[in-house]
């Protein structure tokens, strides 16, 4: 059995995240995901005899941004290098990858788990080129090969083994995904295998400065997954180290549906990849300029951003942090705040209902109507007394569904709020006449009657007679 | 007086003045390789119907008048290790026997906007790795001069077809002398420009820091005009210089005085055979007659030239011809068991034998463990060996010597001893590791085989080179000698 | 350093080239010899002499992110040695 007081877990996380240039690395084809096989492909990316590399500079650049914004420290002189092994979806034989001198060196992130921050270091960043995708045909009797994800530009960003749990991993994906997303050198979506990660995992008793011997987790296909296949490796080297073994240095593959790690090579059958410097592209000098140039591209990250919404708009660090936590989500937060100065009442609405709405759905953000105008717009509308907040739920939920703005809903379907002394005045008259013992109760001390009372009136004007009105004329009659 | 050997400028009146058509050339050229080709084995490919399909189009263009470029209706032959979409590119190579290519390389697209014909493709050591073509997997070529001897590699083919008169002119490669070596053993002309002059985009790769397509002609004045239609910058070549192309025909002036020759004693010590020394002795003569000067320099790294280029050159080729793994094109291996008999076998059928040793060199040279051993100490001596021509070219203008220390050797003569075999290239392969430019000429024979004089320049200085070579040509009739055959 | 049977198997099968028994023999000692030859490299001093990758001062080549046109599914595959689907098809591949 694993326990955390007798077993310290260290991890690392290898991580690949496509960048989202428009062309390839190395040639013109297109990038884009869902063609149908080899329909993105020339002869460059095809492998064939006497074609030549030439870099695309956006994903250069992209790669550039994303080390900057994981802190790390970008290399003056960068170079390409070939890593060689034989693999039907690779078809040069070798991939276009990065071996001594990365783009990036020497950063971290922060991570939160438990209400903690802590800081993980990031080893590395570099670039590289995708491999194709193969498919098995059914019944076992051959594979196919489509070259379309071929070349498509790849950062690997290695973690130092700083992570010590699970849970920890999970937030350092996520941690990762977001500030990729605030760049926009990716869309990280991890089913179209824009982001894929490998974990590196090893136990030692507590208190034990050298590592234990690791295995390698691969196949993992959602944060989940990760966190998931951690767990079951951090038990099964557990139980190995409980009996006395000794775990094996190997590759695994993690099985998602069984739940179970799998052997899938020994350290023996592990490559020898006779890394060289590709002939065919050239160094990259990256000077001070070009430096500041591809820094100044960089929007405010999360963590900039948490802090601002808590110090500016005084919203709980919980909050400000789930909202930060997607860069889509903060900046529909920002542009709801251009239409209502209300910051809180935005934050309310997005952690309650919106997410409610999202997450009961299995939603993302750009998948609904809502816009943060039209949230905006709903809040300032409360403000003015035009909606009440119950009015408010209805409106909203008519514009998750058909995003129109809501001042057209209100229009549309007559929920402006009655705030005519005189109608309310009518309604509660009669309420009162048709319900005397009610009334009779309230005067004989049972408060809670009115509450009766005033549900009476907002059910006849459906909703839309001012609360506060209601109660000041209900209370007026009733002491008559 | 045959058609190919007319000048260049003669051929280009006789076209304008419609005394000659296209269609004439083409024939010539169909002719002579009908006659030739049998004992010469030159060719791999024949384009005869795009070739006259060419030829009827270029004739038309011809009727219609306007401007003709130089080049215009040339035939040319091109080493089959460049890649001609819709012509079979085989590199001589069984692996690639079948190999349709769907690309054009840049020269060729470049040959066929100056309005050249392609009559086909040439033989040559499979995938450029040799020196006699000898590794040819088809047949090896043989030397016009005497069909007993070798014509010389990689680019045999090449050599052989333009000495034997088949083509106007023709396209090589060299990665450590093979253009200009099969130039020297067949009495030609052969240029290996500056590294990153002509682009390689679309020529298969032997090694690519080394790697350049050069022409090989029958004189210099050709060479410099074929060099113009294919010198300059490539965005598909990332190793492609960026740098203005000169006028080369105008460097040829005749006029070599004050030029400051530098002799390399290395270049003429042991093991070159007496009478290349001799005519190699007898050209400085010559050039000091014309009123240039010339004296003894030393290039010390020399002797360890041929160790570098080996190791260099198969680690790199071991990467690059990685990706004849018959997924995606060439032969695959009959009923593999699974993927790796896949690779192996088709590989193993695919590959002749010194394909086979220099990839087994080069995948041992970047193995884990050697890599600092072999690969990164080749790159330090490398630095070393241009660092001494760097230090000549301080006081000299040009540096001349021999191209091969001996004419061709018989067929057979070197097979099985591979290192032999590579000291054939100790004089050009220095030059390929620097990078910069040299020219092959003839200057003599033994005993019925031409020998070649071997003139480097400074990196993108063709034009000096250019220039000697003319001069010298100009005063000497080594040149004019045509094979019998 | 000399070069064993073993070792040329070795790189054999990371080159993914089956060799026959002659072959392998053959190979172990021309590759001695090479190497041997090679070692004539050791006689030189090259502490602190810089690598030769590129023979040019060429850097920072790049292209700008613009899509070209690809190739058509049909000439992706003209020289397919097997095929299937619009794909390249090869021997089952197990992991």
């Amino acid at each position: 059995m694993f326990e955390p007081n007798t077993y310290e877990t260290v991890v690392g996380l290898e991580v690949h995240v496509e960048l989202h240039t428009k062309s390839k690395i190395f040639c013109g084809c297109s990038t884009s995901f869902g063609a149908p096989p080899n329909t993105h492909t020339c002869p460059v990316c095809l492998g064939h005899p006497g074609v030549l590399p030439v870099l695309n500079r956006q994903a250069l650049e992209f790669a550039m941004k994303a080390a900057m914004a994981l802190n790390c420290q970008i290399a003056d002189i960068s170079k390409f290098d070939r890593k060689n092994y034989f693999y039907p979806d690779s078809p040069k034989a070798y991939q276009i990858s990065q071996y001594d001198k990365p783009i990036g060196e020497h950063g971290w992130i922060d991570i939160e788990v438990d209400g903690k921050t802590k800081r993980i270091g990031i080893t590395r960043l570099h670039l590289e080129e995708d491999a194709g995708k193969l498919t098995h045909v059914e019944g076992g009797f051959g594979s196919l090969v489509d070259f379309n994800r071929v070349g498509t530009p790849l950062v690997e960003i290695v973690s130092e083994p700083d992570i010590r749990t699970p849970e920890e991993a999970k937030a350092y994906l996520e941690k990762l995904k977001a500030i990729m997303l605030y760049c926009e050198v990716s869309d990280v979506k991890m089913e179209e295998g824009s982001l894929r990660c490998d974990a590196n995992i090893s136990l030692r008793p507590y208190g034990q400065a050298q590592f234990g011997t690791r295995a390698e987790l691969k196949n993992m296909n959602s944060f989940r997954g990760v966190q998931r296949g951690l767990e079951y490796e951090q038990m099964r080297q557990a139980d190995i180290l409980d009996s006395g073994g000794k775990v094996v240095q190997e590759t695994r593959r993690w099985d998602e549906t069984q739940g179970k790690t799998f052997t899938m090579r020994s350290k023996e059958e592990a490559h020898d990849y006779r890394y060289f410097p590709d002939p065919d592209l050239v160094q990259i000098h990256i000077d001070d300029e070009w430096k500041s140039r591809v820094r100044a591209s960089i929007p405010e990250l999360p963590d900039a951003r948490q802090a601002r919404y808590a110090s500016e708009y005084g919203l709980p660090s919980y909050d400000a942090g789930v909202i930060t936590s997607s860069k889509k989500l903060a900046d529909f937060f920002e542009e709801s705040l251009q239409y209502t100065k209300d910051a809180k009442a935005v934050s309310n609405w997005i952690m309650g209902d919106l997410l409610g709405y999202l997450n009961a759905g299995g939603l993302e953000l750009e998948d609904i109507k809502l816009t943060g105008q039209g949230l905006g717009e709903m809040i300032g509308l409360m403000e003015k007394g035009t909606i009440s907040s119950k009015i408010a739920k209805t409106v909203f939920k008519e514009m998750l569904e058909t995003g129109k703005r809501p001042q057209q809903i209100v229009e549309e379907q007559g929920l402006v709020q009655i705030s005519d002394e005189g109608a309310i005045a009518e309604v509660v008259d009669r309420i009162v006449s048709n319900n005397p013992q009610s009334v009779e109760d309230f005067k004989a001390g049972k408060e809670k009657a009115i509450g009766f009372l005033v549900g009476q009136v907002m059910k006849e004007t459906k909703g839309k007679a001012n609360p506060a009105l209601v109660n000041k004329l209900l209370l007026a009659r009733l002491n008559q | 007086m045959a058609l190919f050997d007319l000048r260049l400028q003669e051929v280009h009146n006789q076209l304008k003045k419609k005394e000659l058509s296209v269609g004439d050339l083409v024939d010539a050229s169909y002719s002579r390789i009908a006659a030739t080709d049998a004992s010469i084995q030159a060719f791999l490919t024949l384009n005869e119907e795009g070739a006259r399909a060419a030829a009827a189009e270029f004739d038309g263009a011809l009727t219609a008048g306007g401007e003709l470029g130089l080049l215009f209706g040339l035939p040319a032959g091109i080493k089959d290790n460049i890649v001609t979409e819709g012509l079979l590119t085989t590199c001589a190579s069984q692996f690639l026997r079948n190999y349709d290519p769907i690309y054009s390389a840049t020269v060729v697209k470049k040959l066929k906007s100056a309005q050249t014909v392609t009559i086909g493709k040439l033989n040559m050591d499979e995938f450029a790795m040799g020196g006699s073509n000898e590794n040819s997997s088809f047949y090896p070529t043989r030397n016009p001069w005497n069909t007993d001897y070798v014509p010389g590699g990689s680019s045999g083919g090449s050599a052989a077809s333009v000495a034997a008169g088949q083509v106007y002119f023709s396209l090589g490669s060299d990665t450590g002398g093979s253009i200009r070596q099969p130039a020297a053993y067949c009495g030609i002309v052969g240029l290996k420009p500056t590294y990153g002059l002509v682009s390689r985009y679309g020529l298969v790769a032997f090694a690519s820091s080394l790697d350049q397509i050069g022409p090989l002609t029958k004189n210099v004045e050709d060479s410099a005009y074929v060099l113009q239609a294919i010198a300059g910058y490539d965005a598909n070549d990332s190793t492609s210089a960026n740098v203005d192309i000169p006028d080369y025909v105008s460097a040829l002036t005749g006029d070599v005085k004050g030029l400051r020759i530098g002799v390399p004693k290395e270049y003429l010590g042991q093991g070159i055979d007496p009478k290349v020394k001799e005519a190699v002795i007898a050209a400085l003569k010559q050039f000091e007659s014309l009123g240039a000067t010339w004296e003894e320099v030393s290039l010390p790294h020399t002797e360890y030239a041929v160790a570098t280029y080996y190791l260099l050159a198969s680690s790199e080729a071991s990467s690059n011809l990685a990706r004849f793994d018959g997924v995606r094109y060439g032969v695959r291996a009959e009923n593999p068991d699974n993927l790796l008999e896949l690779y192996r076998k088709s590989r193993s059928q695919g590959f002749g034998s010194e394909v086979k040793r220099r990839i087994m060199l080069g995948t041992y040279a970047l193995s884990s463990g050697y890599y600092d051993a072999y690969y990164l100490k080749a790159q330090k001596v490398r630095t070393l060996i241009k660092q001494d021509f760097d230090n000549v070219f301080k006081d000299f203008d040009l540096i001349i010597g021999p191209t091969a220390p001996t004419p061709a050797f018989r067929i057979g003569e070197q097979v099985g001893d591979p290192l032999t075999m590579y000291l054939n290239d100790i004089c050009t392969i220095p030059v390929s590791l620097a990078g910069i430019p040299a020219i092959s000429v003839p200057c003599g024979f033994a005993d019925g085989l031409p020998i070649g004089l071997q003139i480097i320049g400074k990196a993108f200085d063709e034009r000096t080179v250019l220039r000697a070579a003319h001069a010298f040509e100009q005063h000497t009739e080594h040149h004019k000698q045509r094979p019998q055959l | 350093m000399s070069i064993t049977i073993k070792d040329v198997e070795h790189v054999a099968n990371l080159a993914r080239l089956e060799l026959s028994e002659q072959e392998k023999e053959q190979f172990t000692s021309q590759l001695n010899a090479i190497l041997k030859y090679a070692e004539k490299l050791d006689e030189l001093q090259t502490d602190g002499v810089e690598p030769t990758s590129h023979v040019l001062p060429v850097h920072n080549v790049t292209r700008e992110d613009v899509v070209r046109e690809s190739v058509t599914n049909e000439t992706a595959l003209r020289n397919a040695p097997d095929e299937e689907d619009g794909q390249f098809k090869v021997p089952a591949v197990l992991e």
